[in-house]
């Protein structure tokens, strides 16, 4: 059971001696909608194809013959292909950033559509909010960061890269490699995913206690004042929800690509 | 910490569900396949077509201004040439003129005096053989004058030719002064 589902069923309200439905982790669990051999799916895995559906279709349509002189969608595309190509690509990686622009611009446009749907009728659950989703992205960005490692530098380099800071004094040496280790190889991808399952899991947590406050509010008495107020503070929360929508996904690209610069650069 | 995880057990947003995980790498590994390996190169290659293809024009315009100076400065020089040559050509026509007139005085100058002597060579040689007819006619005239006025043949020839002799002697002493005084 869903909080969703507690909420539309029950005529819970305030005054009925019926305590506050607070969401809670329930709030992320669907029931299945289809199992096939003991393999269960479930709305965000729909939502999550749903989101490869439109991205590929979206940039299909645009890119698909492209033209000299574009036409609208294709003008569109291209604004979003050259602000990651520039703004993240460009500006942190450098000259050799346009290599990896289709890794990011993938990842950018997955993460964003897949986050946006939170704030989409019926829909309205970002993917992203079940962990499995950012486990993924941030596994394929570690692999990339450790592969691209010991391509550019070889083992023996790839590890000093990975570890090793120049110039320490000797006492400090293996605090310093094993803190190296544990940053670079085990809590950037951890925190890279947390950062952005947290967000997503939060922002729509908060849309959730404002919702079910309104409608739990919401009775014949002064307290459809407050039910009104909550109301609104859950609009204006979906409205920052966008914002922290996009930033989360920008962010998440940003910090790839930080990582694929660290990997591909000359000493550290 | 862990005590906590395990004892939240199913319900623990961090344990990722392992279907979602399959569903969430499938989604990605195909927008990834298909954008990273068709779709952004397309546009890759389009964005750089089109960066020349504005590049170029600017540099296809610069190239025919230039060509266009060059012809310019081209046609310039050789209306200045053919100006010069032009000049030249009336210079050299107006000497050639002038020669021409110099020659052809020269000419006409030297062709007159020509006529001229060859005048005078006549009249020298008329009057050298007129007056070689003369002197006979005028010898046998006065031969046969002097016959009849003394009636008698002057046989002798010596003093015939002495008799002319003496005449003619005289005609060109006549003849002298009076050219002398002339």
């Amino acid at each position: 059971m869903s909080a969703h589902t507690l909420l539309a069923e029950s005529g819970c309200h305030l005054f009925t001696g019926c305590g506050f439905p607070a969401p809670g982790l329930d709030a992320f669990d669907f029931k299945p909608f289809l199992t096939i051999g003991g393999v269960s799916f479930t709305k965000p895995m729909l939502l999550a194809v749903i989101c490869m559906v439109i991205v590929i279709g979206f940039f299909w349509l645009a890119f698909r013959k492209p033209k000299l002189v574009p036409g609208k969608l294709q003008l569109i595309g291209e604004i979003g292909y050259n602000f990651i190509a520039r703004s993240i690509a460009r500006e942190v990686i450098g000259k050799e950033g346009s290599k990896y622009v289709p890794f990011l611009a993938s990842i950018f446009f997955f993460v964003w559509i897949m986050n946006i749907m939170s704030v989409i009728p019926l829909a309205q659950f970002p993917s992203a909010s079940r962990f499995a989703y950012p486990v993924v992205l941030a596994v394929c960005v570690w692999v990339t960061y450790i592969f691209l490692t010991f391509k550019k530098h070889g083992f023996k380099g790839g590890v000093k890269n990975l570890v090793w800071i120049e110039g320490l004094p000797k006492p400090l040496v293996p605090l310093i490699v094993l803190l190296e280790f544990i940053q670079n190889v085990i809590t950037r991808p951890f925190t890279l995913a947390v950062r952005l399952w947290a967000n997503m899991f939060a922002g729509h947590m908060l849309i959730l206690v404002f919702s079910i406050a309104s409608w739990y509010l919401l009775t014949p008495s002064i307290m459809s004042a407050v039910a009104a107020g909550s109301f609104v503070l859950a609009a204006g929360m979906t409205a920052f929800e966008v914002l922290i929508q996009f930033l989360q996904a920008y962010i998440f690209t940003l910090l790839t690509s930080i990582y694929i610069s660290g990997a591909i650069e000359e000493g550290h | 910490m862990m005590t906590f995880l395990a004892a939240e057990g199913a319900q623990n947003p961090l344990i990722p569900d392992t279907t979602e995980l399959v569903v969430g790498i499938l989604c990605f590994l195909i927008v990834f396949g298909l954008l990273g390996k068709k779709l952004l190169p397309n546009i890759q290659k389009t964005l750089e077509e089109r960066h020349d293809a504005i590049e170029g024009g600017l540099e296809r315009a610069a190239e025919a201004q230039a060509e266009a100076n060059q012809t310019l400065e081209q046609y310039k020089a050789q209306l200045a040439e053919a100006r010069h040559e032009a000049a030249r050509l009336r210079q050299e026509a107006t000497e050639q003129g002038a020669t021409i007139i110099q020659q052809m005085r020269e000419e006409g100058q030297r062709q007159r005096e020509e006529i001229v002597a060859a005048g005078h060579t006549q009249i020298e040689a008329d009057r050298k053989a007129a007056a070689v007819a003369l002197r006979q006619d005028v010898g046998k005239l006065a031969t046969e004058l002097a016959g009849k006025l003394v009636g008698e043949s002057l046989e002798d020839h010596a003093r015939q030719s002495r008799t002319i002799d003496r005449f003619l002697d005289q005609l060109e002493n006549n003849a002298a002064n009076a050219e002398a005084t002339r």
